[in-house]
């Protein structure tokens, strides 16, 4: 009896008309992810696309006083590659990232990871509690460092008083490592946050299947822990590097003449210099090398992951 | 602790905050053995496995295995390995990897261990699936590897949480014969925990029943079904009909009872039940529905009782008929292959006897 009606309903009944659209809708996921998507790509488009076209289309003309000449020209890249200037200043802008970013991860992880699998309770105070020092503006964080780091700051009176050091630590303020300080400070919270959620998700019988199968604590960190949080460890360097090689607040207040940085070189084309056509090859030239050492780093990532594990 | 133990639970008491999971557990496993854990769900079957593997440190008393006391021994160093009751696969491995874990430490060469994991993939029959990555396994997948990846050790205590659970029945028949098999020839000492009694019942050399933090019985599996000490533990195991009753007299071996529904009886006095039952205590009177006999006509037995076939309970391989009789708000069941030879199936509602003998009969404290 039942089995029949079930049969006969499809046939019974006329299939209902819908319009093309909900149709589409039900049948494909594509369509269906791409229409959840679409406000998020336009404003991509929009936000991202059509500037960044500007850019590319302006490095490819030069200036002539106050306006263009739009002719295309390669002598904006030329000059990028034969001036060592840029090179020096984008190899140090790495540098200096590369070494803020490595600080941050480190300094962070520990802490994320006592969140995650230390506290049973409470575990979102202590992860705001974490993030306090993003609650003030960017500007005064760089300012409290140069307090701290200053020659009569906070560390050189510190040391002098009790005796250590006769002269104040001249490489603290106004230099590289003063710039790598400050950032890695003021981007902590960026990577507390995804390495929190990767750790957080790991399932703690894993761990102790690990420990099961004969893993002592460390061997254990680097085969299961460090593995299944790399996620959060490429994405809390990403969301650091890629920010702070573009930085120029801080290394234009902190790093004094050796601390300068190719995000000082570009705001200045676009300002004081007045060369836009210079300023936007720039930005191009440090985008490309971003995305291309972000590519290779999520691959040597990957890579190390299968090796060790 | 007894000679032959491997494993021996002294006095173990565990407590979460306030919460008490084991209550003073105290048991011997012994080298080789078969060893199942079975109870409700809750009552302690995982805690007392964890802390038997190290993943818990008792709250008091001590657990040696191979005569050494564990309370300082890390989960890494013990002898055992466990079986997750939620499988604990690693997401990032994939099958060959998962079930070679364990063997880096062994530093043994690639071939030899790809040799060993083809092996176990084999018995777990998954062969072919060590490029799986595990988050393309089904749930039962999972949990043979699960086994397999501990079994590839061939530890001296293996730790089962509920290893089957899982698997439909098929498979489940087949790797408990697999794993009684590799007990047997390997020698390990299995640990099994299990919440159902039948597959308790095949596999192990023992059983402890437990609920509520507490180990009821302890006994062979022929021992729980045949002695078992409360109402619970026989309940727990199989289908038993309850019957009130008083003590009327007790007489050395025997007890004289007058039971409900049934009159008067005697039975032996319950062995694995050390209290002793004394005149005028209130008990339960337990019968297996196989120990007794169905006939048409008042039988020549010592024992018996009448009543009405009220209803057939088909259970598979195996039939209840339930008897309604005087005196009982209860049915009583009876295994229909227990006719007397030549009798033809009863008809509902029709008249009848159940006989027994006094020594089907358990006789257990009423509470
Ligand atoms: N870490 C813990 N903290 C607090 N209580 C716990 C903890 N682990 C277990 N319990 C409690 O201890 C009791 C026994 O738990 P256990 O996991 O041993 O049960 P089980 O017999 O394995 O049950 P199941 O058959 O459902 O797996 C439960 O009531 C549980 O709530
Ligand atoms: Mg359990």
């Amino acid at each position: 009896m039942t089995d029949q009606s079930a049969l006969a309903r499809p046939a019974a009944q006329t299939p209902p008309q819908v319009n093309w659209f909900s149709r589409k809708i039900h049948k494909s996921e594509t369509f269906r992810a791409y229409a959840v998507l679409s406000p998020a790509l336009l404003f991509l488009g929009f936000a991202i696309l059509i500037p960044f076209a500007i850019l590319v289309v302006l490095s490819f003309w030069t200036p002539v006083g106050f306006d263009f000449n739009r002719e295309f020209t390669l002598k904006n890249y030329r000059d990028i590659m034969e001036r060592p200037i840029y090179g020096t200043l984008l190899w140090r802008s790495l540098w200096i990232s590369t070494m803020a970013t490595v600080f941050t991860v480190l300094l962070c992880y520990p802490m994320a990871y006592y969140v995650a699998f230390h506290v049973h309770r409470n575990k979102m105070v202590w992860i705001v509690l974490m993030t306090l020092p993003f609650w003030t503006s960017y500007l005064l964080r760089v300012f409290a460092w140069k307090v701290v780091l200053g020659y009569e700051g906070v560390i050189n009176s510190g040391l002098i008083w009790v005796g250590w050091i006769e002269e104040p630590l001249k490489f603290l303020l106004y230099s590289p490592s003063a710039v790598i300080i400050t950032l890695a400070h003021a981007w902590a919270a960026f990577a507390i946050l995804p390495l929190y959620v990767s750790l957080e998700k790991i399932d703690k019988s894993l761990l102790e299947a690990a420990t099961d199968l004969g893993d002592g604590p460390m061997r254990r960190f680097f085969r299961i822990t460090l593995p299944l949080s790399l996620p959060g460890v490429i994405s809390a360097s990403i969301l650091i590097f890629i920010p702070t090689t573009g930085d120029y607040i801080t290394p234009a207040l902190l790093g004094g003449p050796n601390g300068m940085m190719i995000g000082n070189l570009i705001q200045m084309q676009f300002g004081p210099t007045n060369n836009w056509p210079m300023g936007a090859a720039l930005a191009i030239v440090l985008m490309l090398t971003i995305a291309a050492i972000c590519a290779a780093f999520i691959l040597i990532t990957f890579f190390v992951r299968k090796r060790i594990t | 602790m007894s000679d032959d133990s491997y494993i021996s639970i002294q006095n173990v008491q565990k407590y979460f905050g306030s919460f008490c999971a084991i209550e003073n557990i105290s048991m011997d496993i012994a080298h080789g053995e078969f060893f199942s854990l079975l109870g409700a769900s809750g009552c302690g079957k995982t805690t007392l496995l964890r802390m038997l593997a190290g993943f818990e440190s008792p709250t008091k008393g001590e657990i040696f295995i191979d005569n050494q006391p564990m309370s300082d021994v890390p989960p890494h160093y013990r002898p055992v390995n466990m079986v997750f009751q939620s499988y604990a696969i690693f997401p990032h491995l994939n099958v060959h990897d998962n079930i070679a874990y364990g063997l880096r430490k062994r530093k043994l060469p690639k071939a030899k261990v790809t040799e060993m994991v083809d092996e176990m993939l084999n018995l777990i029959s998954l062969p072919d699936y060590g490029n799986r990555k595990a988050n393309e396994l089904s749930g039962g997948q999972r949990q043979r590897i699960a086994l397999a990846r501990a079994l590839i050790l061939r530890p001296k205590v293996l730790l089962l949480d509920e290893p089957l659970g899982a698997l439909d029945k098929q498979l489940r028949e087949q790797m408990q014969l697999e794993l009684r098999q590799l007990q047997r020839t390997v020698g390990i000492t299995f640990v099994f925990v299990t919440h159902d009694q039948e597959e308790a019942m095949t596999l192990s050399d023992r059983i402890a029943v437990m609920a509520d933090g507490e180990v009821m019985q302890l006994d062979t599996p022929i021992g729980l079904y045949e002695r078992p000490v409360n109402r619970k533990v026989a309940s727990f195991i199989g289908t038993m009909n309850f019957f009130d009753g008083v003590v009327a007299d007790e007489a050395g071996e025997t007890l004289k009872i007058e039971a409900q529904g049934l009159g008067p009886i005697t039975a032996p006095a319950n062995p694995s039940n050390k209290a002793g039952f004394y005149k005028g205590d209130k008990v339960q009177v337990a019968i297996r529905p196989e120990k007794l006999v169905l006939s048409a006509q008042k039988p020549d037995a010592a024992f018996a009782a009448s009543g009405r076939v009220q209803n057939m309970a088909y259970l598979g391989e195996r039939s209840h008929y339930l008897i309604e009789m005087d005196g009982l708000d209860k049915h009583v069941a009876v295994s229909s292959q227990n006719l007397v030879p030549g009798a033809s199936l009863f008809e509902m509602g029709s008249d009848v006897w159940i006989n027994w003998q006094s020594d089907a009969v358990v006789v257990l404290e009423r509470n």
